[in-house]
């Protein structure tokens, strides 16, 4: 019977969390690399036993760490981040130039066709690639080199680059966002990269249409579409049809449209789950009642999930990399928290349980569907 | 020169270790040998102490020796002669920081 494997990544460690394909018991095993915060796991695709790990201290800096064996054991791999060349400055809080210093990394990509490949993306904003198991990491400095690179500012999280995302069809393109730059595609295999910002509106920009500048928090696709992506902005929840050329906002009914995740069921490319946050003032959820929404008209309008939630005293965040879902007939859709709880929907969001409800606050939640 | 080297926990399970660690440093004894002495005998421990690029300890990083702060020595200043002749150990720890 197939299973499932779910990758969490916290503010005090990593855990992973098993469960057949019924997911109604389910082992929890860790945490692995205790006391450490695990930004972002993510398994291959092309081989679902090796995870790539991403872990990092205030103290010891940061780790990589990769797993052969399904996250049983893990071995450090590379953790050298250079930029390429000279690295230049972008813009700081106070609009001062300030040079580009590596953090640490927040989001891991796996290859879709080679498990010795994978894209890190770092803070300071930057794409790096790794085509030796981890081993040593080059930067894909074309983004970076972007001639808007200079005006590039972090957002209250950092200049962080969050999601990148490979076109299933076309080896040679991709997508990343970056906090609060927004997002690039290259049509190149990253030697080169056009910004893609049309029709986002951010009132926190003297021109609300600039070309960079918007603080992109999470884009999804699914990969039967993959011109499409669907975006969850700072506040907005916005739509491409034309791989970014132009977006448009699918807000709809939402009680309230700023938040940080969003993604598509597995098999319907046309429903979407977004978690709306009440405010960037108030990062938590909307009238104290966790819910999730789902639009299965790929936008505008959306209904409200909260079977097996909690709508009352609920104060938590959901965090941009902490939704995934899996690829059973039956698509699962899982979240984190910043309270600690993991929930699953077995049934496309109809309704929820906690798979563990105290552990530390959630970075990340990655879901591999097993054979 | 056979050294000992007291490891904060977090890198005492990183590196799989308990208690002290002993390494093997050529005269003369300095922060920068140890260091290399340690990347290569853990090297999951890369980069934690010092950072890659610059070289230099992390800010949250401390060193002690024979009840001073070596901190801030420079990466080529001799280490004590009794953390030298294996006598003393230098300690590597992780600062309070936090609250």
């Amino acid at each position: 019977m197939s299973g499932v494997r779910v990758l969490v990544g916290t503010r005090k460690g990593a855990f992973i969390l098993t469960a057949d394909g019924k997911r109604d018991k389910w082992q929890v095993d860790g945490p692995h690399f205790p006391g450490f915060e695990l930004y972002h796991l993510k398994g291959s695709p092309v081989n679902p036993d090796r995870i790539w790990a991403s872990q990092s201290s205030g103290w010891f800096g940061q780790l990589m760490q990769r797993s052969d064996d399904g996250g049983t054991t893990w071995e450090a791999v590379g953790n050298e981040f250079p930029y390429d060349g000279v690295p230049g400055t972008h813009q700081w809080y106070d609009g001062t130039p300030h040079p580009w210093e590596f953090k640490r990394v927040w989001h891991l990509e796996p290859s879709l066709t080679d498990a010795n490949v994978v894209y890190a993306g770092v803070e300071d904003a930057a794409l790096f690639r790794s085509s030796d198991g981890g081993a040593s990491w080059h930067e894909l400095s074309g983004l970076r080199q972007h001639g808007s690179g200079p005006h590039w500012a972090p957002g209250a999280g950092g200049m962080c680059l969050h999601t990148i995302i490979q076109d299933p069809t076309n080896a040679q393109r991709m997508y990343v966002a970056i906090s609060a730059a927004g997002t690039f595609r290259t049509d190149d295999g990253g030697a080169t990269w056009t910004a893609i910002n049309k029709g986002l509106r951010s009132n926190y920009l003297p021109d609300e249409d600039a070309e960079v500048g918007h603080c992109v928090h999470h884009i999804a696709m699914h990969p039967s579409r993959p011109n499409t992506l669907f975006m969850q902005k700072h506040w907005d929840v916005m739509r491409s049809d034309n791989a970014g050329d132009q977006w448009h906002e699918i807000s709809g009914n939402l009680p309230t449209d700023f938040g940080f995740v969003i993604d598509v069921h597995a098999h319907d490319p046309e429903t979407l789950y977004v978690v709306p946050i009440t405010s960037d003032a108030h990062h938590f959820v909307h009238e104290g009642k966790l819910r999730v929404y789902r639009s299965r008209t790929g936008g505008h309008e959306w209904e409200a999930l909260t079977k097996g939630l909690p709508q009352e005293h609920c104060y938590v965040n959901v965090l941009r990399d902490a939704m995934s879902v899996d690829t059973l007939d039956e698509c699962g859709v899982y979240f984190g928290t910043t309270g600690g709880q993991v929930y699953v929907s077995p049934d496309g969001g109809d309704t929820w349980q906690a798979i563990v409800r105290d552990l530390p606050a959630v970075l990340s939640v990655e879901v591999q569907t097993l054979p | 020169m056979t050294i000992r080297v007291v490891l904060p926990s977090p890198l005492r399970d990183l590196a799989r270790v308990s208690g002290e660690v002993v390494l093997s440093v050529s005269a003369p004894v300095t922060q920068r040998r140890l260091i290399d002495a340690l990347e290569a005998a853990y090297p999951m421990l890369r980069g934690t102490v010092r950072d890659p690029v610059t070289g230099r300890r992390r800010a949250l990083v401390r060193f002690y020796a024979c009840s001073e702060d070596h901190s801030n020595d420079e990466p080529d200043a001799l280490l004590p002669e009794s953390v030298a002749q294996g006598k003393e150990p230098y300690l590597v720890v992780g600062a309070i920081a936090g609250g």
